[in-house]
């Protein structure tokens, strides 16, 4: 843990600075066909109950009955965050009452989660990261879903989500800042992602967190906490802590102290609210589960797991750095998503033939990224093959077509035909670069010939070269190879 | 042949295959009994159209050669026991109108091997009670009747309210009073403190709660999933064999269920003990013990020695520390178990003007008293603050009992004869209403054997001097119920066959 926050991370109160302390439970939706317990199907978007088995709904004499696909995913997800493995573990229920919650108790592991303590390096910055502490990560139940919007007199219930497994992945109060923690969250998230046991998606709730946050006195003790429950947004993460910490630095600037409270997030009107006080927390009167034995796996399990196990994004960016001599910035940028990552490798490597690393990493971060970020896709999402890409590069390394013409190229790829050849394109559409001296010649002594003044101008000042190359370039369509054009200029000039 | 019912399982078994006897006849006959003891209270939901269905293609199937190992027995399912379509609601009034889309794994594998089912057997609410007296449905009545009564005064009493009259004991006591007086061959029950066991005992019949494990617990209604056991009460030790052999088995959806082939138990029965040690723990001989029991457990000790065991005193010093520590866990257990009872899925539902009423007033008016004691009881020692003080010290109570039995078993001991109950079967209304402790201690002998998820079998072992019956415990291995039956055979013929109580009731 870092305890020697930068100056710059705290916050200005009226009396002076202060540190913000955060800490985050983050329930992720395990990836998985069927419920932590039951066959019932997990996909989304489904009429309300038409996945509940009879053990979703808790019906009579109805058993739980682990899915060993969850158990994989949560340590692949352990793996994955530098875990300890707990090669035995129990399931606890923790007891309340809601319509949402069938059985009246959640299958949680309380006492002895499967995975143990991990960590994340998270990268605030190309040369600066911060190490996250994770706590511990449990398997549980997800509850159902209230529908209070049905009836003007009742509400429904949707048991869909019920029985679906989520990992609790509790960090240790390592983040100092909304963005320090707006980046865990992230980084966690990329993950997950790679991992594939969990698919991140914070629009349909399958990842959310309960957000801890105290303030402090630079260096003092740890202040008291408040819970921020189910936020479901990076942003609204950051905007949680942001607010919060500025309502406790408040009330005990006021003289107050602060009550270790749930609260929860509005973020329409930039607050937080209290839910319950300590006193109203509920007794969840956690007790071993005795429908389930302890979960039990040996050794080799967790090593069969491992040794599939994908590159992790640290590992990837590292190997990216040091094969493709990319720069951290880069790396970091191209292996956030897993997909995006594979993308680029395909594209540097298309054919057996290794091509400029960091063009193909330019024209990915650069132009395919601002169109896919205008349709709301990612990089692999855009449907441009890969090796689209690569042929430009080949086509401007080539000296075929300059990086302007490929730019253009790329346009008519995304305006008419995802699937098109760009050599084919610059084939058929007449795009190919110049490089024949003569026509640029004359191209270039028209040019002169009708410009004289300027021509003394640019033996005066070398630096005007620079109209001649674009009225040439001009006068060719863009065709002209530009440093064909520059030298031939810089000679009957004589610059 | 006059009267089928008086056939044991075994027997109609024989007679079925034979054709001597068909498995309409027979159910017929049942169905027949059923009616003319509904006083009795055992049943409370009779399924004939499914009874004579079942007959019907269980002789087609005799026809073909194809008969099960229970082909044709009519049998009682206990109310605990998903049953599909059929009124399922362990005698409850929370689940009012419960007829369940599934079937338990256990009365399925019965029906997989050709039983026919002739309805539900009442039992206490939930399986909680000795004396089947907290049923939603009104106490059962034991076939035997109270020392020196006549049949006019049991007829009397069954048209009143059965007061005086004696209970079956509980909580498969329309199990237990429906096998006694002959209206199933055997009867599915389960046990979760004694409550296959102690039921047997007071009606003369054999009962076993197999090894935690041995059956499937999918379909059961919970009350403690930690003790519950499925398990059959029968007529006598052979027959329990034959149910047993068909109730017990892996089950995928049942992740506490044991993963090992089933043996031929009913090869057990006859098999010689010579040489089998047995151990008498001495910490069952309690101060102030009825001397009618201590005799019948001594009287039990010659007969197993004269047929060739050696009989060994025994220590199991936990003991005295199993009551107490059953009545945490089990109602903590029972506390979450019969949380989903609430109202908003299924049974009862009291409406209220948000949800914490409809809760509130759901489980009140679903819940009997005895319910509603266990649950707030189990609540209470699972509440923060509470939890080390009682659920964690009844956890290690419970390890410390396991303890005691492995220590035995590990010396060489194959079973362990007890007593089953305190005393004979009491009237209905005469105990535990002052007092639920004094209804509690009934199953002093039997949850030992339950907190170490043993198999326990009571066979009858003769009458009291009032002429009621009585019981002895055998207690085995883990998975060794064939030992159990071998024992308890030789027991149930040292014994002398005891004859059922002729039907007085109607």
């Amino acid at each position: 843990m870092s305890t020697q926050a930068q100056h710059s991370k705290f916050i200005q109160g009226a009396t002076g600075d202060w540190e913000i302390i955060v800490g985050l439970e983050v329930h992720a939706q395990v990836t998985s066909r069927s419920k932590l317990f039951s066959g019932a199907s997990t996909a989304f978007g489904a009429p309300p109950n038409s996945h509940v088995s009879l053990v979703d709904a808790a019906m009579p004499g109805m058993l739980p009955v682990i899915n060993a696909e969850c158990v994989a995913q949560a340590v692949r997800t352990g793996l994955g965050l530098k875990a300890k493995i707990n090669l035995r573990s129990t399931f606890d229920r923790k007891n309340y009452f809601y319509p949402d919650l069938p059985q009246g108790y959640q299958i949680s592991q309380y006492k002895s989660p499967i995975v143990g303590e991990g960590e994340i390096q998270v990268d605030l910055t190309p040369d600066h990261s911060i190490k996250v502490g994770i706590e511990r990560l449990h398997l549980e139940q997800d509850a159902g879903k209230s529908l209070h919007d049905q009836s003007p007199t009742m509400s429904f219930v949707d048991l869909n989500r019920s029985g679906v497994a989520l990992m609790e992945i509790v960090s240790r109060p390592d983040m100092r800042s909304a963005d320090e923690a707006k980046a865990y969250v992230t980084k966690l998230r990329t993950i997950l992602r790679y991992i594939g046991s969990c698919d991140g998606d914070m629009d349909k709730g399958n990842l959310r967190a309960d957000v801890n946050v105290s303030v402090r006195r630079p260096g003092a003790p740890l202040g008291t906490r408040c819970e921020i429950k189910n936020v479901n947004s990076i942003r609204f993460i950051g905007q949680a802590i942001d607010v919060e910490a500025r309502r406790q630095v408040a009330i005990i600037e006021d003289g107050g102290s602060i009550d270790q409270e749930t609260r929860l997030f509005d973020p329409a009107r930039g607050e937080t609210r209290s839910l319950r006080s300590k006193e109203e927390a509920h007794d969840y009167r956690y007790f071993p589960d005795p429908d389930l034995l302890p979960l039990e796996f040996d050794a080799a399990f967790v090593a069969e797991l491992e040794a599939h196990l994908p590159e992790l994004p640290d590992a990837k960016k590292a190997r990216f750095m040091a094969d493709y001599g990319l720069s951290a910035y880069d790396s970091g940028i191209l292996v956030a998503e897993k997909e995006t990552a594979d993308y680029y490798e395909s594209a540097v490597s298309h054919g057996g033939v290794q091509r400029d690393a960091k063009a193909v990493a330019n024209w990915i971060m650069g132009d395919l990224s601002a169109y896919a970020n205008t349709q709301g896709l990612s990089v692999a999402q855009t449907e441009i093959d890969a090796s689209s890409i690569a042929t430009l590069v080949d086509l401007i390394g080539e000296g075929v077509i300059s990086g302007k013409i490929a730019k253009d190229v790329l346009a008519i790829i995304i305006a008419e035909d995802r699937s098109a050849d760009p050599r084919a394109i610059v084939e058929t559409r007449g795009l190919k670069q110049v490089t024949d001296t003569g026509a640029i010649e004359s191209a270039v002594d028209a040019i002169i010939a009708a410009n004289p003044d300027k021509v003394a101008q640019a033996i005066a000042k070398p630096t005007l070269l620079g109209w001649f190359v674009g009225q040439v370039m001009k006068s060719t369509g863009g065709k002209a190879n530009p440093q064909a054009v520059n030298d031939m200029l810089k000679r009957k000039l004589g610059v | 042949m006059t009267d089928p019912t008086a056939l044991t399982l075994a027997e109609a078994r024989d007679a079925l295959v034979a054709r001597k006897l068909s498995s309409l006849e027979l159910t017929q006959a049942y169905l027949g009994a059923m009616e003319r003891a509904r006083g009795l209270n055992a049943y409370i939901v009779e399924t004939p159209d499914q009874a004579l269905d079942m007959a019907r293609a269980s002789d087609a199937r005799i026809g073909k050669g194809e008969a099960g190992a229970l082909e044709g027995l009519p049998i009682g399912v206990k109310d605990l026991y998903a049953t599909k379509g059929v009124h399922t609601q362990a005698c409850s009034h929370v689940l009012d109108g419960f007829k369940p889309t599934y079937e338990s794994t256990v009365t399925a594998q019965l029906w997989r091997d050709g039983a026919v089912m002739l309805g539900k057997l009442n039992m206490d609410e939930f399986a909680m009670g000795s004396s089947n007296e907290t049923s939603y449905y009104g106490p059962v009545a034991s076939p035997w009747l109270p020392p020196n009564w006549s049949a006019a005064q049991g007829r009397a009493a069954l048209a009143a309210d059965k007061r005086g009259l004696l209970v079956p004991g509980g909580s498969s006591g329309g199990s237990a009073s429906a096998v006694s007086a002959r209206l199933c061959l055997a009867a599915t029950a389960s046990d979760t403190g004694g409550s296959i066991r102690q039921p047997a005992a007071f009606t003369g019949t054999c009962g076993i709660k197999p090894t935690y494990g041995r059956c499937s617990r999918y379909g059961m209604v919970a009350f403690a999933s930690s003790l519950d056991q499925a398990g059959p009460i029968a007529r006598n030790v052979r027959d329990a064999a034959i149910m047993l052999r068909s109730m017990a088995g892996h089950d995928p959806k049942d992740s506490t269920c044991y993963d090992a082939p089933v043996p031929d138990y009913e090869a057990a029965i006859g098999r010689s003990i010579k040489g089998f040690k047995i151990g008498v723990p001495r910490e069952y001989r309690l101060d102030g013990m009825n001397p009618e029991i201590e005799k019948l457990w001594g009287q039990g000790v010659e007969w197993l020695r004269a047929a060739g065991a050696d009989i060994v005193d025994i220590s199991l010093p936990n003991t005295r520390h199993a009551l107490p520590a059953y009545y945490i866990v089990a109602p903590a257990e029972a506390s979450s178990n019969l949380a989903r009872y609430d109202g908003v899925r299924y049974g009862l539902r009291e409406p209220g003007n948000d949800i914490a009423e409809l809760y509130e007033k759901t489980r009140a008016a679903g819940f009997g008293a005895e319910v509603r004691r266990r649950v707030m009881i189990g609540t209470y020692v699972l509440s923060a603050g509470y939890y080390d003080a009682y659920y964690v010290r009844a956890q290690k109570i419970r390890t410390l009992i396991k303890r005691d039995f492995e220590t035995v078993f590990a010396d060489g001991v194959d079973a362990i004869l007890t007593p089953a109950t305190p005393s004979a079967a009491f009237g209905i209304g005469e105990k535990g209403s002052a007092d639920p402790v004094e209804m509690y201690l009934n199953d002093v002998f039997t949850v030992t054997v339950n907190m170490a998820g043993l198999p326990g079998l009571v066979a009858p072992a003769g009458l009291s001097a009032e002429g009621l019956p009585l019981g002895l415990q055998l207690i085995g291995r883990p998975f060794d119920e064939g030992t159990l039956f071998s024992l308890g055979a030789v027991m149930e013929q040292s014994a002398g066959r005891m004859s059922l109580p002729q039907p007085w009731w109607g």
